[in-house]
């Protein structure tokens, strides 16, 4: 069997993703930490569990730094050490690579790793500044930069080189919205037209309001174990058979290319190599579709098309959920929601439901191999997993 | 320009204050640094110089943004894109003067400054592109 397993997931869970009025993050935490707890009977969590990891990108939602241990104690594993870990909308997919470094290690048998942020508490105009940074300070934001911008330039730049349309940027958005309406924890549920999407309201040309993620409020956790001891936990165990992490130049205009996301790239080639596997090998995929254009690049970047395909990729229907290779089946960043440190985890509970067969009415028929690809800012940090059923 | 001047991103504003685009080239490898660091990321040197650019170049790429961070509502929309100079590095920044409409990748745009300073930190000014 392909694929030797680096740790192996027993129980994930999320929140509700959505503006959850009056909820703190850790209130939401303490929400996904209950599912994975009540779905894995065979855990003792404040004995098990020797570290949490968790992904948070910015204090500045909710005035609270030091969150770490506020999320150990929220899930009741004090004292259970604990860490936070930044990298912008890639902070979870990164604690599930410093989770696997624990697990690998040897330190420690078992870790919880996850991720949250609450961000509806803000305005639109306090979110979009929050979100900014992370992108470059000095001359990206100081010049007048908002992230749907940085997405926006590398939309016109593709649209140039390649000829992709915003026609087929909105069938990306139109694929997620459709997958969310199948998702009962996913922010948006409701289905949306081509022509709705081309003619909704322009945040940066040429990205409008539905090719955006949604600011949402929400939390994700998951359960790792050595590999050899996850029947202890459960019969259906996913193991993590490959890891990559690509890093890049933090400003846009220090990369070379502006059609593609080096760091993809490079965190992509890792995990299939650790894998032994090729994009043709995988089942499923989440993909980080914060804005439509960034889901048809990592198609490319990821192998599932060749460079400049994208847009004929999600014409082709191939990642629709009844295509050859399902993307974002979850809803993706689009219809489920970006909280965005809660992200990365997020996209694993949906890889975990997808190969133990729970995915419901969004269920992908005999899946068994599957993969996240988590995005920090506009790009400077790609984290990818590839996951195979136990 | 002193050749004292350290290579900080400080001194990169200060220097935008004079209105001069000013970049630091390493005498080891021969890359060009803008904005300016300490060490060169390419060899790792720290054997460096300054070199003013003539601030000419090309719109590599290019947005109208609508929806912009508080500070910068008073404009929308305003156009910001990426600028391949003369020199072969690339800056981003807003662009003026240009109608949407008459956008083009490759045309070709200058720089020119805006140089009033905060009164809070980042005390820096800004440059901005415009057609020549
Ligand atoms: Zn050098």
């Amino acid at each position: 069997m392909k694929g030797r397993p680096l740790a192996a997931i027993v129980s994930a869970g999320l929140s509700k993703f959505g503006k959850r009025d009056g909820f703190s993050s850790r209130e939401l935490f303490a929400e996904a930490v209950k599912e994975a707890f009540d779905t894995c009977p065979n855990l003792d969590p404040k004995k098990d569990i020797k570290a949490l990891i968790v992904g948070n990108m910015s204090e500045a939602f909710e005035h609270q730094c030091h969150s770490a241990p506020i999320m150990s104690d929220w899930a009741g594993i004090l004292p259970a050490p604990s860490v936070r870990v930044e990298v912008a909308c890639a902070s979870s997919g990164a604690a599930i690579r410093y989770g696997l470094f624990a697990i690998i290690s040897g330190l420690c048998d078992v870790v919880m790793v996850g991720g949250f942020e609450k961000m509806t508490n803000r305005t639109t105009l306090e979110a979009t500044e929050y979100l900014a940074m992370a992108s470059d300070f000095p001359l990206e934001q100081w010049n007048g930069a908002t992230f749907p911008a940085l997405f926006a330039l590398m939309a016109t730049a593709h649209m140039h080189k390649y000829g992709t349309t915003e026609e087929q940027m909105a069938l990306v958005a139109v694929k997620n919205h459709h997958n969310g309406t199948l998702n009962p924890k996913a922010h948006m549920q409701r289905e949306v037209t081509v022509e709705q999407v081309l003619s909704s309201r322009i945040i940066a040309k040429p990205l409008k309001l539905f090719d955006c993620s949604l600011i949402s409020d929400g939390a994700s956790c998951a359960i790792l174990t050595r590999p050899d001891i996850a029947r202890k936990y459960t019969d259906t165990p996913v193991y993590i058979i490959g890891s990559g992490h690509g890093t890049d130049a933090i400003g846009l205009y220090e990369r070379d290319d502006l059609t593609s996301l080096k760091a993809t790239r490079i965190a992509a080639k890792e995990a299939y190599d650790m894998a032994g596997l090729s994009p043709k090998d995988i089942d499923v995929a989440e993909v980080h579709d914060c804005f439509t254009i960034a889901e048809i690049i990592a198609y490319e970047d990821l192998g599932f098309c060749n460079p400049g395909e994208g847009g004929k990729f999600i014409e082709s229907g191939a990642p629709t959920l009844d295509g050859s290779l399902p993307v974002n089946t979850s809803g993706g960043l689009k219809a489920k929601g970006h909280p965005v440190g809660a992200t990365g985890v997020a996209q694993l509970y949906e890889i975990f439901l997808q190969l133990t067969g729970q995915a419901d009415k969004r269920q992908v028929d005999d899946c068994e191999i599957g993969l996240t690809h988590n995005l920090g800012g506009s790009g400077a940090t790609c984290i990818v997993h590839i996951y195979r059923r136990g | 320009m002193s050749e004292a001047a350290q290579f900080t991103i400080e001194q990169f504003y200060r220097f935008i204050a004079e209105k001069k685009i000013m970049a630091v080239k390493c005498e080891n490898c021969g890359k060009i640094l803008i904005p300016p660091r300490p060490l060169c990321p390419n060899c790792l040197s720290t054997s460096l110089k300054w070199i003013q650019l003539k601030g000419r170049g090309k719109l590599l790429t290019y947005t109208v943004i609508h929806v912009a961070p508080e500070k910068f509502q008073h404009l929308v929309p305003y156009i910001f894109g990426i600028v391949e100079l003369d020199e072969g590095v690339r800056l981003p920044g807003i662009i003026q003067g240009v109608k949407p409409e008459d956008l083009k990748i490759g045309m070709t745009l200058e720089i020119d400054f805006k140089v009033d300073i905060p009164q809070t930190w980042p005390q820096w000014p800004r440059y901005f592109f415009k057609p020549p």
